[in-house]
């Protein structure tokens, strides 16, 4: 059984489909048809809803709203959860002030996409008290409109700050706690089951009674198995509630990533460290898949343009593995083998990602090169770290994604330059060994001419902003 | 006596919301709050099939053997068709009939749907579908439109426009440029994909369908059922987004659906998965374009040859009218003097390629832009000195297809932006920033367009309205014309509240249906308004004419007229509320409700000398876009963009500053991040928004300055306005130039490099890394 707030009543389930998304669930069970599908794969953002979660841990219990794509966010993962959609917005009938403000500025033409958009400017408006032109960007990094060309929507979301009116769904939902329950929260068909343990422990015991079970984290990637190649699963187990596997800390010199932790939920708080990191990771899907997205996720599942593991690994991370048979900790180079395959045995999940702190000398590069600069995969990713010693590179670590099968290190155009000075040579050395370390491939995000190209020239633009001490680029960042 | 309706509010005041004032769409509410319905919203009746449809996969092949048993025993599967179960016509086609509708021998393209399925879920359809076994005979596509050029594989023989005589032009002139440019097509990515809800009826089926053109998705059912036009009816309320992608696309899912609720008198909807719909329905055409262009010292043509290569896919669809169009804007505003301009329907082994907001005129258009930047490199003069030295003017008015240009405003309307642009300034100051930064570098561009007006097949240019006026003073209309975000019924409810000077919120616009408008013209072409909105004007002046019979009888008025305004309806002295006097009018048996009829004046076009008048006017604008580059990555930023666009009178502001800066951004899109790709096997691999990247909000300029030009139309059009839907694509060009003109200053100007539409990033970086190369030779050679 599962159970959850929907835009404000609660609701339960048990008997219904695991492989349900919250969309379908909206549109064909509730007959709440104000969300829409624009593609069912999380890039439109037409299906946005808001998940209101109670924050985990200590006592006082704070609500926040994230949006998310309902096409790809498994019903199962409600429990407990508080889903808001466009039909809840107008308490009393009234309008909301973003709505108004979208009626106000001519935000809406065939109005397909419009549902979606209300959501995130709804989720902006109500997570701050006013807002920048970055954040009202950032807030439709996953909305998709193919008729307005976004200006009126832009003024709307700002205008909607100025509307005195504080309609606030957090207001107006009476405060909750989660719903007590016996046994692990969950759906079940004949065919197939959905849990949702709360603790590794229960995590193991199901694991070992469910050997062929599939883990899910976000569900940024396997739910679009489901809703682009129509597969059933028969036995899901979901990491997002449990505490341990979302946990953020540091001991030492140490950072301790939990693998199902959220972006949203790693970004702030790695700031502190790696606030490069936190700009390129700004660039992964849209705000909607960052809520929902896990960095275990990205890396578990394997993928060459996947752009974590070429940052994780220009910061030499390494993995905490865990399953039935006890935990172990594996170097994240060593975890890549072959294209989509891993060290992950079967029934094994990734606990946590390790990470030094940086050293005080060291100096982190990341790039991000797509076709388009929001919610975009990439044609190539590029994460240099390096630590000099006077003039000399004592320590260079040169990673790429989309460059190979796997993402990896490239070892030749390395080898020029540990242990030589950074000049303009020895770049230029290790640029032409980059032709070395990487055949790539063309595809329809780029061809193999381009990307080698691209790869060269972020190693030597790396160069140019480290020796000249400034950033060269038509982005702010990343 | 029936008790008539209380009035509403019969005070005298000014009205609101008629032509000419900013109002919201007239869903504007429904949209926000999610209450606007889409077809897949509509509640399913029980007993509701969900329909897919299982297609080739090769490009080119023949089928060998069919097995569909696996499908037949799938889970949920009610029912499965092949070409065989079709009661009528098994081809079709909107002008020729060239299409099968489910292939039985030959496959043309990747996808072409052989068999169809109903199941009573959409998922037990889809993975239905999956199961057919099916072997072919593989053959050889063709898919590319040089070489169908070579092997003369037309879907309908070349054309070809002339004025003057092009070759000798070309042996006399001074100066030469030429060059091919490759332009790929675009997807429409509409956000509400392709649906239709089909219900039997007692004769017949009625068709909800997310169509522009309803009357050819009846004509097409009913030729499919073999049942007469009277017992098929289609309706159209709104769709989410068309942009041409729903003028012929949308009949092929309403008759496959059609046949199973024919078989089964069960409802039955047809929804495509975006993945499908990116790969079963048409796009915009690929071109790759060949240009020469002679010209003086001064930059001005003396000669223009020009080949135009569509790629049509493997049917004619629309190709011929979209390739035509192609070649009436291959001149966009300049004179190009002594012409000849060819066009090729290239046949090829992909889907066949449909309508796109600008209908071909974009892809001809920005050929002549790249000659433009051409020109001006060779003689190094700045673009945009070329483009107004080119300019059709009173004595250079003549087109390659024989009309006469006789509005001249382009040199006012790039006059004027050039000065709220501060396009010179700029220009200068992007030339020093790039003299001093090797890495990073900025381009400029401003552009014109101009757009021909009109159906290039003659007959579509007609329309009907129905125009109801109900006893408490509301008035409902209906007309030809489709929703799709485009604002029309607004218009039209808006020209009809000015007619009768009552408030905007007294009528409504009600969804377009078949039978009560029939024989419609598709909603394409930005003629929306222009036909609708007159034939509604039309029906009004009937109903007009009516009341002012009724008035002078009953009132025993002289010859003076009645007068609409304010809300009211005055005769001479008296005066009484619009609702009253419709009241009154009811009472004494006066018709209330009429239609009307506009076809559009002084067309004509002739194909087989290739001269003639096609357009009833042009809709002119133009754009200036500054871009800046990352020459290491070839990324970019459009960082300003300036617009001044001739809506005419403008009817509806608000709207029309939305068609605005919506096809800008779509024109943007299409030069820039949407990438249509197709593999060497004829699939179409850009075929998910995971790979095919329209504009986010991120990618629109910080600085987006859209002003309206606002001057009557001089042709008789409704209030004087001028349509809006397309033309506004096309000033996306200036962003493509402003790429290209950024490149350039790598070789400091002394070229144009060669820039594929879009230019990607890797389009850029490959234009910066020949500008180098040229830049290199160049002064190794002056060493
Ligand atoms: C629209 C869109 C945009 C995207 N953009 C980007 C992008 O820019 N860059 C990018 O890199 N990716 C992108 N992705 C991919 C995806 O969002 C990321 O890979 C994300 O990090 C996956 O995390 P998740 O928690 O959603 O994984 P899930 O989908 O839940 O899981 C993915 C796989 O990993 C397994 N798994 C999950 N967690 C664990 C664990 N702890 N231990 C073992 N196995 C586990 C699952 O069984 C599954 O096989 C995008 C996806 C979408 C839909
Ligand atoms: S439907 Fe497009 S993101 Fe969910
Ligand atoms: S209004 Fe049509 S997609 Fe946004």
């Amino acid at each position: 059984m599962i159970k959850f707030l929907l835009n404000g009543s609660w609701v339960m389930e048990t008997e219904l489909d695991p492989n349900m998304s919250v969309l379908r669930y909206l549109r064909t069970k509730r007959g709440l048809s104000g969300s829409k599908e624009g593609c069912a794969s999380g890039d439109c953002g037409a299906c946005t809803v808001l998940i209101g979660e109670r924050s985990k841990g200590n006592g006082s219990q704070t609500v926040k709203y994230h949006a998310v794509n309902s096409c790809i966010t498994l019903l199962g993962a409600m429990h407990g959860k508080h889903i808001v959609t466009v039909d809840g917005l107008n308490i009393n009938e009234e309008t909301h002030p973003v709505q108004q403000a979208m009626i106000a500025s001519h935000g809406s033409q065939c109005g397909f996409c419009t549902p979606g958009i209300v959501m995130s400017l709804v989720g902006l408006r109500e997570s701050q008290t006013s807002c920048s032109r970055k954040d009202v960007l950032e807030s439709l990094s996953g909305n998709l409109c193919r008729c307005t060309g976004y200006r009126p929507i832009i003024d709307a979301a700002m205008a909607s700050f100025d509307v005195a009116d504080n309609k606030n769904i957090i207001n107006t939902t009476p405060a909750w706690s989660a719903p007590e329950q016996e046994e692990v929260a969950g759906l079940h068909t004949v065919d197939a089951d959905y849990f949702s343990p709360t603790s590794e422990a229960e995590l193991t015991e199901l694991l070992t009674k469910y050997p062929g079970a599939r883990l899910i984290a976000g569900g940024t990637d396997l739910a679009l198995e489901i809703s682009q190649n129509y597969r059933s699963f028969d036995c899901l187990i979901s990491l997002s509630d449990i505490e341990e596997l979302t946990e953020l800390s540091e001991a030492g010199n140490t950072l301790y990533v939990g693998a199902a932790a959220t972006y949203s939920q790693v970004m702030p708080w790695l700031k502190t460290w790696y606030p490069e990191v936190v700009e390129l990771f700004e660039r992964i899907g849209s705000l909607q898949i960052r809520n929902r997205g896990t960095v275990g996720g990205n890396i578990a599942n394997a993928s060459p343009i996947a752009d974590t593991p070429p940052v994780l690994l220009a910061l030499d991370a390494s993995l905490e593995l865990a399953s039935t048979a006890g935990r172990r900790v594996l170097s994240l180079k060593d975890f890549f083998l072959s294209y989509k395959q891993t060290q992950l045995q079967n029934g094994e999940y990734i606990r946590r990602i390790i990470l030094p702190k940086p050293e005080s000398n060291a100096i982190v590069k990341l790039y991000k090169v797509s076709k388009r600069y929001e919610d975009d995969i990439s044609a190539v990713m590029a994460a240099f770290y390096l630590e000099l010693e006077g003039a000399r590179i004592k320590t260079v670590r040169l990673a790429f994604g989309g460059m190979a099968a796997v993402p990896k290190y490239a070892d030749h155009a390395q080898t020029k330059l540990v242990g030589a000075e950074f000049t303009e040579a020895s770049v230029a050395a290790a640029i032409s060994a980059l032709g070395e370390d990487f055949a790539p491939l063309s595809d329809v995000r780029a061809s193999s001419a381009y990307r080698l190209k691209t790869a060269q020239n972020l190693l030597r633009k790396a160069y140019l902003e480290i020796a000249n001490n400034m950033s060269l680029g038509v982005f702010s960042h990343a | 006596m029936r008790k008539l309706t209380a009035v509403p509010d019969t005070s005298e005041h000014s009205p609101e919301g008629i032509a000419g004032q900013s109002v919201p769409h007239d869903s504007a509410t429904k949209h926000v709050t999610g209450r606007a319905e889409y077809i897949d919203d509509i509640a399913e009746l029980p007993g509701t099939l969900h329909i897919a449809v299982g297609g080739s996969a090769h490009a080119h092949a023949k089928i060998k053997h069919l097995n569909l048993d696996a499908v037949k025993s799938s889970p949920g599967v009610v029912c499965v068709v092949t070409s065989e179960d079709i009661p009528g016509r098994r081809i079709i086609g909107p002008v020729f009939h060239d299409e099968l509708l489910l292939a039985y021998d030959e496959i043309e393209y990747v996808g072409q749907p052989v068999f169809a399925v109903a199941a009573e879920s959409f998922e037990q359809a889809q993975r239905a579908v999956k199961l057919a076994l099916i072997e072919y005979e593989i053959l050889t596509p063709l898919l590319d439109v040089k070489l169908a050029r070579e092997q003369e594989s037309y879907v309908l023989p070349e054309h070809v426009m002339q004025r003057g005589n092009a070759s000798a032009a070309m042996s006399s002139a001074r100066h030469k440029v030429h060059g091919e440019l490759v332009v790929r097509g675009q997807e429409h990515f509409y956000l509400e994909g392709q649906v239709c809800y089909v219900t039997p009826t007692e004769d017949g089926v009625h068709v909800l369908s997310s169509s522009q053109h309803p009357a050819e998705v009846q004509k097409m059912v009913a030729e499919t059922l073999a049942l007469p036009l009277n017992k098929v009816h289609a309706e159209v309320r709104r769709m989410g987004g068309g942009f041409g992608g729903k003028e012929t696309q949308a009949a092929h899912l309403a008759c496959v659906a059609s046949i199973f609720v024919n078989k089964l008198r069960r409802p039955a909807k047809y929804r495509l998965s975006r993945r499908d719909d990116m790969v079963v329905t048409g796009k915009r055409h690929d071109f790759v374009n060949e240009y020469e262009i002679a010209f003086d010292d001064q930059g001005k043509i003396e000669g223009t040859v020009m080949s135009l290569l569509g790629m049509c896919g493997f049917s004619v669809d629309l190709s011929q009218g979209i390739i035509d169009r192609a070649m009436f804007h291959a001149d966009n505003a300049y004179f190009l003097n002594h012409a000849k301009v060819s066009g090729y329907y290239c046949k090829t082994h992909t889907v066949s390629n449909t309508a796109f907001r600008g209908f071909g005129g974009p892809q001809g258009m920005i050929t002549i832009e790249a000659a433009m930047d051409d020109i001006a490199r060779y003689l190094q003069i700045d673009p945009l000195t070329v483009r107004k030295r080119n300019l059709y003017t009173a004595e250079r008015d003549e087109t390659h297809y024989g009309q006469k240009i006789e509005q001249h405003n382009i040199a006012e309307i790039i006059a004027e932006l050039e000065n709220t642009s501060d396009y010179w300034r700029r220009r200068e100051a992007i030339t020093a920033f790039n003299a001093s930064n090797q890495y990073i570098k900025k381009g400029l561009a401003l552009t014109p367009v101009k757009f021909g007006i009109s159906f290039t097949s003659k007959h579509l240019n007609q329309a009907g309205a129905l125009v109801n006026v109900y006893t408490d003073g509301t008035i409902n209309i209906n007309h030809g014309g489709t929703e799709m975000g485009q604002g029309l019924y607004t218009k039209v409810a808006q020209i009809v509240a000015s007619e009768f000077q009552v408030d905007l919120n007294a009528v409504m616009v009600t969804s377009t249906r078949t039978d009560k408008i029939p024989n419609t013209s598709p909603t394409a072409a930005s003629s929306g308004t222009d036909l609708n909105g007159k034939a509604a004007q039309v029906a009004c002046g009937k109903i007009k004419a009516e009341m002012q019979a009724f008035a002078k009888r009953y009132f025993n008025l002289a010859d003076q007229a009645i007068e609409f305004a304010n809300n009211q309806v005055i005769m001479g002295e008296n005066s009484m509320s619009f609702a009253e006097f419709v009241q009154l009018a009811y009472m004494n048996r006066v018709s209330l409700s009429s239609t009307g009829f506009y076809k559009t004046p002084t067309i004509h076009y002739d194909r087989e000398t290739g001269k003639g008048k096609p357009f009833f006017y042009f809709a002119n604008g133009a754009a200036a876009a500054e871009v800046t580059i990352d020459t290491l990555t070839g990324e970019y930023r459009v960082t300003r963009v300036d617009i001044l666009h001739d809506v005419g009178r403008s009817l509806s502001p608000g709207i029309d500053i939305g068609q605005i800066e919506g096809g800008f951004v779509q024109g943007m899109g299409w030069v820039t991040s949407e990438e249509l790709l197709w593999n060497s096997s004829g699939e179409v691999i850009s075929n998910s928004p995971a790979n095919y990247k329209i504009p986010t909000a991120f990618d629109i300029p910080e600085i987006f300055n859209v002003n309206l030009y606002q001057q009557d139309c001089p042709v008789d059009t409704v209030y004087a306005s001028k349509a809006v839907g397309e033309p506004p694509l096309m000033l996306g060009i200036s962003v493509w130039c402003a790429l290209r003109d950024a490149c350039a200053s790598v070789a400091d100007y002394r070229i144009s490099p060669d820039l594929t539409v879009p230019a990607t990033p890797e389009q850029v970086l490959f234009a910066v890394e020949q500008a180098k190369m040229f830049k290199e030779k160049d002064s190794g050679q002056a060493l």
